[in-house]
């Protein structure tokens, strides 16, 4: 596991350098050009970053996401998501890093080979911070009105949930 | 609707830490998070960066081309109405190519470049296109192959076998990424603007 994923990066830029200078680019002006943009991308990104994370931190350090799980425990009964993964559920949309935290906590806590652990496993390895996308994506732009993309990218991620549990059920046994 | 998360995710923080005595912690996210973004932002410049170098090189000596002919029978259904071989759809493919590689930090540039790029090739004017909107969902789902930090973590807290959920998380994905398309397409469909006559956009 630790190979392949040793590998991949440095292979994919050795391919893709090799490649360019057997067909006679100019690699290093090429290069310069494209990291020129990348610096763009930061700055155009800052602001929607600087609004999603500190309100996150806010509403993290409130507590208030303890008071969520418990409210929505009823509710995860009934999908058959077990309690523990639910902070993980309500986190891993709006932030990737306290998803992260929340993750390692369940591994340390239930054990990986837990059915909570895979669950939570097959959760943080199958969705992606949605909320942060859609800020950062269109942060970039100059689009006010994202019309559905929001109630599309909660679908995917609510199946997404239900899935991981599901999955873990049907393909690892109980 | 950013919008509306945005203010419930402060206003119910500051209500419920006043509630429950944690003021001195909101407070401190309330200065420190901001702070945060900005050096994550500025950690992150290096790797955007060095993407976005490797990508230009790529799209110089005609991978970038190569990749998005590869890809075009699946993307071409996926986003109608895109030039095949324009900017926009180039950009699209990249940024699939490096989520499917598990590169998020590459694909987040490439992906910005499409969201600019659709922006430009169908005349948005202030409002999300069905294919931007598409665009964002399929990059809210996790198209990833392998997913490394994950394996990297399990490993980390002595899994028998990091990768053994990697069908299971495939079969998540999956579903999820499906889900995802199909409610971005219906909902396109049904909040759908008229088709003018003059407008790129189907």
């Amino acid at each position: 596991m630790a190979t392949i994923s040793d590998f991949a990066v440095p292979s994919i830029i050795f391919g893709i350098i090799f490649y360019a200078m057997i067909r006679g680019v100019n690699v290093f002006d090429a290069f310069v050009k494209g990291a020129r943009g990348g610096i763009g991308v930061s700055i155009r990104i800052l602001p929607a970053l600087v609004a999603l994370i500190t309100s996150v931190g806010i509403f993290r350090a409130s507590g208030a996401l303890d008071l969520l799980t418990y409210a929505l425990e009823p509710v995860g009964n009934l999908l058959s998501l077990p309690r523990e993964v639910l902070p993980l559920a309500l986190l891993r949309p709006v932030s990737g890093s306290g998803a992260l935290v929340i993750f390692k906590d369940i591994l340390a806590e239930y054990g990986p080979d837990s059915l909570i652990g895979r669950i939570a496993s097959v959760m943080e390895g199958s969705t992606e911070t949605t909320f942060y996308t859609i800020a950062v994506y269109f942060g970039a732009t100059s689009i006010k009105k994202t019309r559905h993309t929001m109630p599309a990218a909660i679908s995917a991620d609510l199946v997404g949930f239900l899935m991981s549990a599901y999955a873990v059920r049907l393909l690892m046994g109980p | 609707m950013m919008s509306g998360i945005f203010c419930l995710m402060i206003l119910s923080g500051v209500i419920f830490g006043a509630l429950t005595g944690r003021m001195p912690q909101v407070s401190d996210a309330a200065i420190n998070e901001a702070s945060r973004a900005v050096e994550l932002v500025i950690s992150l410049t290096g790797t955007y960066c060095l993407w976005g170098g490797i990508m230009q090189v790529a799209e110089e000596a005609g991978l970038t081309e190569k990749l998005s002919r590869l890809f075009e029978p699946v993307t071409s259904r996926l986003f109608r109405g895109l030039k095949t071989g324009g900017a926009a759809m180039k950009a699209i493919t990249m940024n699939l190519a490096a989520n499917l590689l598990g590169l998020g930090n590459a694909a987040t540039p490439l992906g910005i470049n499409a969201m600019k790029e659709m922006e430009a090739e169908e005349r948005a004017k202030g409002v999300a296109t069905d294919n931007m909107a598409l665009f964002v969902v399929m990059n809210t789902a996790s198209l990833q192959i392998l997913p490394t930090t994950t394996a990297m973590l399990r490993s980390a807290a002595g899994a028998a076998k990091p990768l053994d959920i990697l069908p299971a998380c495939w079969l998540a994905s999956a579903v999820s990424i499906a889900a995802g398309i199909l409610v971005a397409k219906a909902l396109a469909r049904l909040t759908g603007h008229k088709k003018r006559p003059g407008r790129t956009q189907r």
